[in-house]
């Protein structure tokens, strides 16, 4: 009996320190990146090329998604407002709860599984097929020229597509508050201007999604790169990029939202 | 997929991305209406401020026409010693009241600068003499009660 | 032209995760010829070919290529070391995302500064080399398997590279072409002037275009010679190895308990 205690403690500390041996080699794999990512700017052709597979591909989802967030927010917002007799509050509501939270948080977990999975898998075959093995043969820096162009395309990426969502959101939230129900257009957005700061809201949502970006694409890249070189390793891998991600996009949201609006 | 074609569609994707960030910033936030204009700084001093909080609007006749720079505690006097940056393009008469009232029933606190008037003007750095402090919620409904208690015993 | 020999592997060790990969190896490649290293899979044929690309370190021993040792150079150094090597991987390895003619002109983009007129002229010289000149616009998923690894072939030898290396390149090809392949590692070797290495386990195919033969096994060498010299061989492991015996050095059961024990249990045995 004393004997299964002792192989489950050790178990779980061989889970902890691979877990914790492993952030300390992303970490270094982060500093790589930052060290090699003069090709990503020089030839930047290599991360438009990038960009166009991480954000342009995900516009669809981003942009229908927020649509529909918008438009639910605006349902949802009414029916609670209206009972206060404050319908009018609807435009602020819909702004800010995307500009703040939403916008970010959501396109950040849409990203992930999206863009973020397919930069998994994608490394990760290269690296199972032999191919970032045959560049480095060649003398050239597969983290140079294949890893650093996907991560800054994931960063450049991640705020546009936080401030697309954000907008259809609003539209979607003006659609169902003023179109369709028949909230006062001049209330709903006249009280968003006057409400929503553009340091305090909407600065801030940029920022979240901007380190949004950076840990989806370290995550990323970092999983792809460091998968087994088998099938069942990629699979793996993406599954952990999506699952990863969503954790650490939560868990920085609430330290983020800590720092920017304590209080006032 | 060839370079032209990606190239297009990428300049596509950040031009939307950064209309959708102007968008925001400018019909969704107030980035419009605060004028990054000249300011000078006024101070007014308070015996209480009660919620007011920097950055809150300073209006006069209903219409913004400065900001709340930064509050501090006078430590000799203990008052509210309230910095406040006006607009370059107003300028106020020494007799100006400065009162500090709430929007609304239990809306946010803003300054009101009620005019007189004076000929001359403010210089920037000066402060406001006549100043008139929040209400206090707790106070009036004391203040409330006590002088339903003396109209009580006058009566008998 | 210097007599020394390309690459000279002296006291070789390799040790990963505790487990002892290489031991005591001593290779050496002379310039001009074609060098087979042979043995069972897991033998370490392939850790071999990394160490002397310097993809690994050794933990004992050294590696020289040229007359320095691979694993003392410094990054910039041994991506130079590596621009006069080419390596040619078990299947290709080609840049899924490229045409073929864009992974052969690969190297040429990134390491030289020739006009695109003049890299086209380059390509279509080495493509015409392995016979593929008409697939040039074809994407990877299009070609073969044998074709891909042509394709392969003529990206490693972009740069005229001094030593090549084969890591199987023989595997699962039909005969027609092994046989091209075969042919073209010898006759490329010859027009480069250079060396090469070919891992494999394909013992007829390789004995036929080969100079020298070194046997791995358990992480050893235990046996080298001419062609000949390993066809009339009288070392055990060598013979199974060459004539495909069932049973020999290498066994045929899995390790087990014995079988009368499986089948009847301990008691009847």
């Amino acid at each position: 009996m004393l004997d299964r205690a002792t192989s489950a403690l050790r178990g779980l500390g061989n889970r902890v320190t691979s877990r914790i041996w492993r952030l300390g080699f992303a970490s270094r794999f982060f500093l790589a990146i930052l060290l090699y990512s003069g090709t990503s700017f020089r030839r930047f052709f290599l991360t438009i090329r990038e960009i166009y597979f991480t954000g342009v591909l995900s516009l669809i989802i981003i942009l229908v998604s927020g649509l529909f967030v918008g438009m639910v927010l605006g349902l949802q917002g009414y029916d609670t407002l209206q009972r206060y007799g404050s319908s009018e509050a609807l435009g602020i509501l819909v702004a800010l709860s995307l500009v703040r939270e939403l916008g970010p948080v959501v396109s950040a977990l849409l990203f992930a599984s999206r863009a973020g999975s397919a930069i998994t898998a994608e490394i990760g075959l290269m690296k199972a097929t032999e191919q970032l093995s045959a560049m480095e043969m060649m003398a050239v820096n597969p983290i140079a020229r294949v890893v650093a162009p996907r991560f800054w395309a994931g960063v450049i990426s991640m705020p546009l597509l936080a401030a697309l969502f954000s907008a259809m959101g609003i539209f979607g939230g003006y659609l169902v508050g003023v179109v369709l129900i028949g909230v006062d257009e001049g209330s709903f957005w006249s009280q968003m201007q006057a409400s929503v700061d553009f340091r305090e809201d909407i600065v801030n949502g940029v920022i979240k999604s901007v380190v949004f970006g950076i840990l989806v694409s370290w995550i990323a890249v970092f999983e792809g790169y460091d998968s087994e070189p088998t099938a069942e390793g990629v699979s793996g891998a993406t599954t952990r990029t999506v699952v990863t991600s969503s954790l650490v996009i939560l868990a920085a949201d609430f330290i983020l939202t800590a720092f920017m609006f304590r209080g006032a | 997929m060839n370079r032209m074609t990606l190239d297009i569609w990428v300049g596509v994707f950040v031009a939307i991305g950064l209309c959708a960030l102007l968008f925001l910033a400018l019909k969704v936030g107030n980035l419009a209406s605060t004028n990054t204009g000249e300011t000078y700084v006024l101070k007014a001093n308070f015996d209480n401020i009660g919620g007011l909080k920097v950055r809150a609007p300073v209006k006069s006749a209903g219409v913004v026409v400065g900001r709340v720079g930064d509050i501090r505690l006078d430590a000799e006097r203990f008052e509210a010693v309230v910095t406040m940056n006006i607009s370059s393009q107003f300028k106020f008469p020494r007799d100006t009241f400065a009162k500090i009232r709430t929007s609304g029933l239990l809306g946010e606190q803003y300054i009101g600068l009620a005019v007189g008037g004076d000929e001359q003007v403010f210089k920037p750095g000066e402060s406001v003499k006549k100043t008139e402090s929040a209400m206090v919620l707790e106070d009036l409904v004391g203040q409330f009660l006590f002088d339903k208690a003396a109209e009580g015993k006058d009566k008998k | 032209m210097s007599n020394e020999p390309l690459v000279q592997i002296r006291d070789l060790n390799f040790t990963y995760d505790r487990r002892p990969v290489l031991t005591g190896i001593n290779m050496t490649i002379p310039r001009g010829k074609v060098v087979a290293i042979m043995g069972q899979s897991g033998c370490g044929k392939t850790t071999t070919l990394r160490l002397i690309g310097g993809q690994l370190r050794p933990t004992q021993g050294e590696v020289r290529f040229d007359g320095r040792v691979v694993h003392e150079q410094d990054v910039d150094e041994l991506y130079a070391m590596r621009r006069r090597m080419g390596m040619l991987f078990q299947f290709g390895a080609l840049f899924t995302d490229i045409s073929a003619f864009d992974n052969v002109a690969f190297q040429m983009r990134e390491h030289t500064d020739l006009p695109e007129e003049m890299i086209r002229d380059l390509v279509l010289c080495k493509l015409n080399a392995v016979g593929l000149r008409g697939a040039q616009d074809l994407m990877p998923a299009e070609l073969s398997g044998g074709m891909a690894r042509r394709v392969a072939l003529a990206r490693a030898i972009a740069l005229d590279p001094l030593l090549m290396m084969y890591d199987e390149p023989f595997t699962g090809l039909d005969p027609i072409t092994m046989g091209v392949i075969g042919q073209l590692i010898r006759k490329l070797n010859d027009a480069l002037g250079g060396s090469s290495i070919i891992v494999t386990h394909d013992v007829q195919e390789s004995l036929q275009i080969v100079d020298y033969v070194y046997f791995m096994a358990d992480g050893k060498v235990v046996a080298e010679g001419t062609p000949d010299e390993i066809r009339a061989s009288d070392k055990a492991y060598v013979h199974q190895f060459v004539w495909g015996e069932m049973d020999g050095p290498v066994p045929f059961q899995y390790p087990s308990a014995p079988y009368r024990e499986q089948i009847y249990g301990a008691a009847h045995a």
